[in-house]
């Protein structure tokens, strides 16, 4: 069986047309990430079926659910997905464990993966399981809505926005879940978000929409990255690095991590974790300053050497984009063109970069 | 004694009628209202207008044109002569028909508004957590649209017993087959026994009153959507 999630999908209406095609990992969070009305949701609903896309082929590891060449196309309810909603849509007649039941009573016994002790404990809500879903939060709700999604055992999940309607409290209640889901359950996610944060969090995979079309798609590390994007424009701009935790500096309380396929490492401050476990951090390419030499008596923890990849420019006429390697972990930076001119930066040259902060991702 | 035997059998085929009626309409007006409150189709505005011609057209419209369907030279009629039942005007069964048509927009509008605020949200999820159709229409749409099927049935049931140009246009006047409580109202009064009378009539205030109160007191705010 093939892990790839196979996508073709032409699919228009009045004012607007979905077309794309696109090969997606068979596992791991694949973000569909865009600005409203670039056809995230569209898609997403494609791929469950409660859309049928006019000319769709759509495979997920090797099961295909539609072909609409050969006129194939299997209803929603004979398709082995989670689907979880902006709003958690709880059955208002059912109470929580009822509700959880739904999905899980009407799969054969052979076909479970997940448990119902397992899937409760892995999102926090045992405790709610006698309530009625009018008695709980907009962010118990919308953990129980994943749960039960997660208890059809379906072969992909898709989450369209799930933390939207949520104020940002409920959001950071609930993405520790997704980050536990991620870690501990082996199905492919595709999640629609038009929030950067949430995909740094969770996505290894991006996929970005505008106007139903793809503008790029592949690992999160390296298309955070490409200055060919809108994405390396915006203020925001910058790259995630999954690295693996080195050691622990106890008595500074830093962590070291190592950069895949480097002996180069970033410190940060952090709480003690397991020597191998991986990391997630956010560099924003506008704490990146770039150096000729590299940075003795400075305040600042992490000086990385790095070549210059190529240049690009930014939304302002002051600023350009520079993108860095730093022995295959792809960087940006964000710099003055006066800057630029006074160091004279060509591609191929080697030079330090001092990040001023490392944001954790956890 | 108040009521006479004729009487109390006039109020039998009343309540056999408005049950019988009342049954028939749940089952084909749920697929009707179902239809009309998810369709796209542009024949909903059509559809949904005759389903609701009886609730402007006069009562006795309506029986002329059944009388003329069921009769002899109609098209329904002379169908069901062919089937070797001879013709349903002043039959029961024409009368049962006559009142599925004049109270079908009294069951489908309360279906239909029940249906149609459920939204098409809770059938997606449903599928999702694969049911399929039939499996979501009992398991989800029924206990949802539950207030909509009890005020459907309430005033399917009323509104049949509350029938009278229909029934003497198409039925007649036929005793334990199509003389109902209101045409035996009519009875009285055309033979001055207005004390009859006045026993049937406050007997079908009071019937009245009581069902709405009981539809009033019933009607609860809305389940949300959670």
């Amino acid at each position: 069986m093939t892990s790839q999630i196979n996508l073709r999908l032409q699919h228009r209406y009045p004012g607007f047309a979905l077309d794309l095609d696109l090969q997606l990992p068979g596992k791991g969070v694949t973000a569909l990430y865009g600005h409203s009305g670039s056809g995230k949701t569209t898609c997403l609903r494609c791929i469950a079926g409660l859309e049928r896309a006019s000319q769709a082929y759509v495979q997920v590891n090797g099961h295909i659910w539609q072909d609409s060449q050969r006129n194939h196309f299997v209803p929603v309810h004979q398709r082995a997905l989670g689907y979880i909603f902006q709003e958690a849509s709880l059955f208002p007649h059912l109470s929580v464990r009822a509700n959880l039941e739904f999905g899980l009573k009407r799969i054969a016994h052979q076909e479970r993966r997940v448990d119902l002790a397992h899937a409760t404990e892995l999102l926090g809500i045992t405790h709610l399981l006698t309530r009625a879903p009018h008695n709980l939060s907009g962010g118990e709700r919308q953990r129980v809505g994943i749960a039960r999604a997660l208890l059809t055992s379906p072969k992909l999940l898709l989450m369209d926005e799930p933390l939207a309607a949520l104020d940002s409290q409920r959001k950071s209640e609930i993405l520790p879940y997704l980050q536990r889901l991620h870690a501990e359950l082996d199905i492919p996610v595709l999640y629609v978000s038009h929030s950067q944060d949430e995909v740094a969090r969770l996505a290894d995979h991006i996929v970005l929409l505008n106007d139903g079309k793809v503008l790029g798609s592949g690992p999160i590390g390296e298309t955070l990255a490409r200055l060919d994007l809108p994405l390396a424009r915006g203020d925001d701009a910058g790259v995630v690095i999954e690295g693996r935790v080195g050691n622990y500096n106890l008595n500074y309380q830093l962590l070291t991590l190592q950069l895949p396929g480097s002996t180069q490492h970033l410190r940060v401050t952090h709480a003690s974790m397991a020597i191998g476990q991986p990391l997630r951090v956010k560099v924003q390419a506008r704490d990146i300053s770039l150096s000729l030499n590299p940075a003795e008596h400075s305040s600042i923890l992490n000086s990385l050497r790095v070549t210059v990849v190529s240049e690009t420019a930014a939304d302002n006429q002051a600023h350009v984009l520079i993108r860095l390697d730093a022995d295959g972990t792809p960087l940006l930076a964000r710099i003055t063109r006066y800057s630029r001119d006074q160091l004279g930066l060509r591609t191929g040259q080697l030079l330090w970069a001092q990040i001023k902060s490392v944001a954790v991702l956890a | 004694m108040p009521l006479t035997s004729a009487d109390f059998a006039a109020i039998w085929l009343t309540l056999q009628l408005a049950s019988l009626t009342t049954v028939i309409l749940l089952i084909i007006g749920t697929p009707i209202a179902l239809w009309l409150a998810h369709t796209r189709s542009r024949l909903r505005g059509p559809i949904g207008a005759i389903v609701a011609l009886p609730l402007v057209l006069p009562p006795t419209v309506i029986g002329f044109y059944l009388l003329l369907a069921m009769g002899p030279h109609g098209y329904v009629g002379q169908f069901t002569q062919y089937l070797g039942l001879g013709t349903l005007t002043f039959s029961f069964a024409g009368l049962v028909i006559g009142s599925v048509i004049y109270s079908m927009p009294f069951v489908v509008q309360p279906l239909q508004n029940a249906f149609a605020a459920i939204g098409p949200r809770p059938l997606e999820v449903a599928a999702t957590l694969r049911a399929n159709p039939w499996d979501t229409f009992f398991t989800v749409v029924l206990p949802l649209a539950r207030p909509g099927f009890i005020t459907a049935a309430i005033l399917g049931f009323a509104h049949t017993v509350g029938e009278f140009g229909v029934v003497l246009m198409i039925g007649g006047n036929i005793p334990d087959k199509t003389r109902v409580v209101s045409v035996q109202i009519y009875d009285h009064v055309e033979a001055l026994e207005y004390a009859q009378a006045h026993w049937l009539a406050g007997a079908m205030v009071v019937f009245s009153f009581l069902v709405l109160l009981a539809l009033y007191s019933s009607r609860k705010s809305h389940t949300s959507w959670s």
